[in-house]
């Protein structure tokens, strides 16, 4: 049987594709009704509602948000809600189209947050290269503000709640939560060394939570169905529906908003209309560029975010899945991902700052038919010195992920084309179609 | 010299003045074109910090550019799905086209979140997306006729999708 899609976040934008994005098309299907509701309870039972939904962080972690939520100190004032909207890991396209097609719903979800937090500044962090994306979201924050659904008095509520759009300026580094911070606050985004957590001292140092955009913009569809109903979708600990951004060698890459614990096969073969070009699927990259690889023998794995880590060493991360056929080079795939985490790291950490730039240039010389019998040995030796035990992303010796992310590609290398790569290194060439 | 559009409402908007930097990056390069010297020590004064901690903070970005840009950024993805769907000659085709060009400034960037549009290209952070050498040349050359040119919304480049 032909899986379907789950459509909760997604629904809106899917339902009115041509006006989605607009306040008369939330109105009219139901936007800010959550948030009625839900100022209509009190704060903590938000929470309740959604602890019990087993609601984790769409961004990349899957940490569970009540469980975030609860860190914040009690009575310590102001307090910021963060919603990080720097989507740069590669392949991920989920936040542009929920911010581009539904912002409406981002605004629901940031005030039912804001409500359930305590707080009364709330930023977006938006990627700087989503111009529209950014119009309108701030659109949205203007229109909502001049109705009265958020701003002053929120809804009549006596609750205060300001949204600033704050533009990121290309810097990937911009997604790991201290570094957005230190962003926000206009220093250059680098990471910062934890303890103290965001939860304690984020924002200007004062008690912060940072949730993504799907994280939040599941919000209304939470307080909506309950908490019971939504956790009642998914599988294991991963409850509920995510979207997975599906691309690379497809035939229908896109969004796809699924219940949790369906497979990789099932996004592939019935949303994406199954691989483009030679097959067997040759590799793919589940979670974003930061996750180790799996192959064709792995299809039939369920998309359940512990699962796929204790067993299999991957993440589900930000939901990416990229699919490569028979035609593609793991070398060349490798070596434009080292390029990128030697171009984003923000040079803070040396094993990360050096490392990520001798496995470009290691990886490239093997691209380009300069390769030595050492090099694939040479690449482990440098990514062991970044990610201790090679348990990419997993171990590291750096501050933030950035660094053991760089070295997932190499251990992938290593695990399922190592033949490939020493051919490759003899033969001065690829050894793909 | 002209003030900073919008300076007075960009720090009004923070808590902390230093929050403003970005946003007043922004501003001062929207003005000029690019975030010249000057800018910079503009930029300084209205948030209370050294020209050297505006600067390091500007050279952090990509967006923000030190020296003249064309009026035209053209970025062309080459990461990893626009890689195996004809990114990198894409970036290729428009490199050797606009490279005597002084109002077109072709980049190569990472991957711009649109992926199933790929391959992909922005044009002053306008998405553009499933584009040919082909096509990508001629919506160029209408932004540089001043053409208006429909921009793509995330998710709606291929056939069949809403």
């Amino acid at each position: 049987m032909t899986a379907t899609e789950t459509r909760l976040v997604t629904k809106r934008l899917r339902d009115r594709p041509h006006d989605s994005w607009t306040l008369a098309a939330a109105r009219e299907t139901g936007g800010y009704e959550a948030l009625r509701k839900a100022l209509g309870m009190e704060p903590p039972a938000i929470a309740e509602e959604v602890k019990v939904s087993g609601l984790r962080g769409r961004g990349g972690a899957g940490f569970p948000t009540a469980t975030k939520w609860s860190f914040l100190p009690a009575g310590v004032e102001p307090r910021y809600l963060v919603v990080n909207c720097d989507e740069a890991e590669p392949s991920t396209f989920k936040d542009r189209m929920l911010v581009e097609r539904d912002p409406h719903q981002l605004v629901e979800g940031i005030a039912i947050a804001s409500f359930a937090l305590g707080v009364h500044h709330a930023f977006v962090y938006v990627r700087g290269e989503f111009a529209l994306g950014a119009e309108r979201l701030a659109r949205a924050v203007a229109e909502a503000r001049a109705e009265g659904l958020v701003g002053p008095d929120m809804c009549g509520s006596g609750f205060d709640l300001e949204i600033i759009v704050h533009r990121g300026a290309g810097a990937y580094i911009c997604g790991e939560e201290t570094a957005l911070l230190n962003s926000l606050e206009g220093e250059r985004g680098m990471p910062r060394i934890r303890p103290p957590f965001p939860a304690i001292a984020g924002l200007y140092a004062k008690p912060t939570v940072v949730n993504n955009v799907e994280t939040i913009s599941t919000l209304p569809a939470i307080i909506r169905m309950g908490g019971e109903a939504y956790g009642a979708l998914g599988v294991e600990r991963s409850r509920g529906s995510r979207i997975f951004s599906l691309s690379g060698n497809v035939n229908r890459p896109g969004n796809y908003e699924l219940e949790l614990g369906l497979t990789f096969r099932q996004l592939i073969d019935d949303f994406g209309g199954g691989l483009r070009g030679p097959g067997p699927v040759k590799f793919l990259i589940p979670g974003g560029a930061s996750s180790q690889w799996l192959t064709d023998e792995h299809l039939d794995v369920p998309l359940d975010m512990d699962l796929v880590t204790q067993k299999y060493g991957v993440m589900l991360g930000s939901g990416a899945v990229m699919v490569y056929n028979q035609d593609a080079c793991p070398v060349r795939v490798a070596l434009r991902l080292a390029h990128f985490f030697a171009h984003e790291s923000c040079g803070k950490c040396t094993p990360c700052r050096e490392g990520t730039v001798w496995m470009r240039k290691v990886l490239y010389r093997i691209e380009h038919g300069e390769g030595r019998d050492t090099d694939l040995e040479l690449l482990l030796d440098v990514g062991d010195n970044i990610s201790p035990g090679l348990n990419a992303p997993f171990s590291q010796t750096t501050i933030c992920p950035l660094g053991p992310s760089a070295v997932s590609c190499i251990v992938s290398l290593n695990k399922y084309f190592r033949d490939e790569v020493l051919a490759h290194v003899k033969e001065g060439k690829c050894q793909a179609a | 010299m002209s003030p900073i559009p919008g300076a007075e409402e960009i720090l009004a908007r923070y808590p902390s003045k230093r929050s403003a930097l970005m946003p007043l990056l922004y501003a001062v390069q929207d003005r000029d074109g690019w975030v010249t010297e000057d800018g910079m020590h503009e930029v300084a004064e209205h948030t209370g910090l050294s020209p050297a901690e505006v600067l390091s903070v500007c050279s952090f970005y990509t967006m923000f550019k030190r020296e003249p840009a064309g009026k035209l950024i053209v970025s062309v993805c080459t990461s990893v799905s626009c890689l195996v769907n004809g990114g990198p000659e894409l970036l290729d085709h428009l490199r050797v086209r606009y490279a005597d060009d002084p109002d077109v400034t072709v980049e190569e960037v990472e991957c711009l979140a649109a992926s199933d549009g790929a391959p992909v290209m922005q044009v002053n952070y306008e998405f553009h997306e499933r584009m040919t050498p082909e096509s990508a040349e001629r919506i160029v050359e209408d932004y540089k006729a001043g053409r208006l040119v429909p921009r793509t919304v995330s998710g709606t480049s291929r056939e069949g999708t809403p």
